[in-house]
């Protein structure tokens, strides 16, 4: 036990020395929380839009200060003729072009229908669409002002509650998945490349023929990260509590096991891969490379995963993170228990397992 | 030129002879970008939607049989009570709530108007607004059909309300794909990757070896190690962009429309922004982990900053400026202009100068802070 624990502190040392390291291993998860919680949003504002106004005439000018007053857009050229929108485009500067036909105001009052055309540039698509509806939520607004006296009969209206994020704000989502993908990589990531490079230094054929076991090898090598992932949830959970005002509906304690179970089993992750491969630059592209991308993509970080297609939502229930994700924000912000979470806190277990379990069965005591 | 020559040699041979690298150099990042290209979709389809209905007559049926013929919803099942309802949405399992008072047909014949109460789990705001604006259509059409029901049509031409039809009309994607977005967008990830992890850990590498020492008391000068050391990754990058190129436009029949030298052009320029910040890092870094840790550092804080799954007009202000010195910004920019738009030179020469310039420093930076003696 006492070399165990000597062992232990010897790779405390190593990480500590390491400053260059250690900065960005608290700097990191403070400086991406900021940045998702201030600059990053996936809400649609200041969009800049040109005007194609064929008729110029009250009713037109009353729309376009409507559209110019609401908070989505910001006028930035008017332009005069067709021809010119394809150019506007292809700088790139502009996203969508209102168009409104000749004689707006008469074709208005008279047959009491007009058409505006809206085109987008829909290279962004998830862009494009929204532009189009609130455009069009705009115009329908400035029609219900304009037919108050019309009544109209027969009305359902939809009460909508938007519930365990009423804000809408885009922070709620993103918390939970920075703070998984940066346990995720640290976790994986550091243990990998420690323990290879122990290999590729040829320090390993050291700690082989030392009295230590080979499962004490692993574990006080694993051991200081767990320690180090442990802090850096904190901190993030710390931040998203004070700057961000994000609640925290469930249990602490909860909140806390989950991250060590999900914490063990991103380390395991990282032990497995670090047996597969050789040298550290193996190690660190499999655990970049591999798992940045499907980190953030597969796990509902930031796409929905009931929007992709089935095979990838098939895939994406051997993505750990997924899981994880599910829980904090199933603690965070709906805060429920235990009762609610057992199969992905299960799910988890299991993975952990099976990548211990295949470490092992590679895991080569000698050197080749 | 023949001592480069022999360096680049050197490098390549090192390159292919790293079996276990090969394959995460060229093969996953092509697996990569022909699957989460796939995933990377802000379409909200499929909403796990359910409805708990107390009314039971023909007007509460054909609501939900509106919300069962949207292609948006799938509808998974008819609650008894909202308790029940509440804890699947606790549970996950749907993410929309429909719920139908009783006595809804009555008080809606008696009173002209009537409420629907709808819940919408808003942990994904941006996805909840779309659901939100879904469940809106459903009850606008709702109620015109139960407009022109009531009205005869004498009456219907009298009170007809004035009315402004918006037309939309979605240039460049007119069905809106979103896979035509993210391709080339991700093209520009995996090609930065592979070039910034490959540059950064190469210098840095023959440091913790120490045979950068051996090289370094060989007369090879400063410049040519560093042309020899980063031409091979150069190469890399450009073969990379080529096959993914062919990927998006044979699997995912993305357009391109732009012309294909521009294209080259501009990456070949951009990959010597990332090979010098790779070697910057390098020569700053006394091991391949550091190396690593801060390329990584980086690399998110880019991505994320790139304007690539989030629009950059949304940020603040502030930083929108940031963004101003993010190369993959440019990058993302160049690549969806002139493959998807057909953009020119003159359309992309901001972008083009910025990348020059920001090669330019980050090159001269790199060769500054390379010493042959410690």
């Amino acid at each position: 036990m006492k070399r165990f624990v000597g062992f232990i502190k010897k790779e405390f040392y190593h990480i500590f020395r390491d400053r260059r390291s250690l900065f960005i291993l608290f700097g990191m998860p403070i400086a991406q929380i900021l940045l998702f919680g201030f600059a990053i949003t996936n809400e649609i504002n200041n969009v800049e839009i040109a005007i194609l106004d064929h008729s110029k005439d009250a009713t037109t000018k009353e729309i376009i200060n409507k559209i110019s007053a609401s908070k989505y857009f910001s006028i930035n050229e008017f332009i005069e003729r067709e021809s010119e929108i394809e150019n506007a485009f292809k700088k790139g500067k502009i996203k969508a072009v209102l168009n409104f036909e000749k004689d707006f105001s008469k074709n208005f009052i008279k047959e009491k229908h007009a058409n505006i055309q809206v085109i987008t540039d829909a290279t962004d698509p998830n862009t494009a669409n929204t532009i189009s509806n609130y455009v069009n939520a705009i115009i329908k607004q400035y029609q219900k002002e304009l037919n108050k006296d019309v009544t109209i009969a027969y009305q359902v209206i939809p009460e909508t509650r938007m519930v365990y994020n009423p804000e809408l704000k885009s922070v709620y989502m993103f918390v939970p998945g920075v703070m998984t993908v940066i346990l995720m990589l640290v976790s994986a990531m550091m243990t990998s490349i420690s323990i290879t490079r122990e290999k590729e230094l040829g320090t390993m054929e050291i700690l082989l023929v030392s009295p230590l076991k080979p499962s004490q090898v692993i574990i006080g090598k694993v051991f200081p990260y767990i320690f180090l992932s442990i802090i850096n949830a904190t901190v993030i959970v710390l931040l998203s509590i004070f700057i961000f005002n994000m609640p925290i509906h469930g249990s602490l304690v909860l909140l806390a096991f989950e991250s060590v179970v999900f914490i063990i089993t991103a380390l395991a992750l990282g032990i497995l891969i670090s047996t597969i491969s050789a040298t550290q630059q193996t190690a660190m592209m499999i655990s970049l490379m591999g798992l940045m991308l499907p980190v953030i993509l597969l796990s509902g970080f930031i796409f929905p995963i009931s929007s992709m297609p089935l095979p990838l939502q098939f895939i994406s229930n051997i993505i750990p993170a997924k899981w994880f994700i599910i829980i904090i924000k199933g603690i965070m912000l709906k805060g429920v228990g235990l009762q609610f979470l057992w199969k992905e806190t299960l799910i988890l277990l299991v993975m952990t397992v099976f990548f211990i379990g295949l470490s092992v069965k590679k895991y080569k005591i000698r050197l080749e | 030129m023949k001592t480069i020559l022999y360096i680049i040699q050197k490098e390549f041979k090192q390159i292919f002879r790293n079996k276990a690298m090969l394959p995460i150099i060229f093969v996953m990042p092509l697996i990569q970008l022909i699957i989460l290209s796939n995933a990377a979709t802000f379409d909200i389809k499929n909403i796990k939607f359910a409805y708990v209905d107390h009314d039971h007559t023909s007007t509460s049926r054909a609501i939900v049989k509106k919300f069962n013929a949207s292609t948006y919803f799938s509808v998974l099942s008819d609650f008894p009570s909202n308790e029940v309802a509440n804890d699947a949405m606790l549970n996950g399992k749907v993410d929309v709530v429909l719920e139908i008072p009783q006595y809804f047909e009555r008080d809606l014949q008696n009173e002209k108007r009537n409420n629907l109460g709808v819940t919408i789990n808003a942990i994904d705001g941006a996805a909840a607004g779309v659901e939100n604006a879904y469940v809106l259509q459903i009850i606008q059409s709702l109620n015109n059909n139960l407009m022109m029901d009531l009205l005869n049509p004498t009456d219907a031409l009298t009170i007809r309300p004035k009315n402004i039809t918006t037309l939309p009309s979605f240039w460049y994607n007119e069905t809106l794909n979103y896979k035509t977005f993210m391709v080339p967008g991700i093209l520009v990830l995996l090609v930065t990757m592979i070039t910034l992890f490959l540059s950064g850990m190469n210098i840095v590498r023959e440091k913790e070896i120490g045979t950068l020492e051996q090289i370094n008391v060989t007369p090879i000068k400063k410049s040519q190690f560093i042309i020899g050391k980063l031409f091979p990754f150069w190469v890399i990058g450009l073969a990379i962009l080529t096959v993914g190129l062919i990927i998006a436009k044979v699997i995912f029949n993305v357009p391109i429309v732009g012309s294909l030298l521009l294209m080259y052009l501009y990456t070949s320029i951009y990959i010597l922004v990332v090979l010098g910040i790779g070697l910057f890092i390098s020569n700053f870094t006394d091991t391949q982990q550091q190396a690593m840790f801060i390329a990584w550092f980086f690399m998110v804080i880019f991505i994320l900053m790139s304007g690539l799954f989030t629009p950059i007009e949304s940020m603040p202000k502030w930083a929108q400026t940031i963004t101003d010195f993010n190369p993959i910004k440019y990058f993302v920019e160049v690549m969806r202009m002139v493959m998807l738009k057909g953009s020119g030179l003159v359309d992309i020469m901001p972008q083009l100068l910025n990348t020059l310039l920001f090669a330019l420093i980050m090159n001269g930076l790199a060769v500054w802070s390379y010493k042959k003696t410690n």
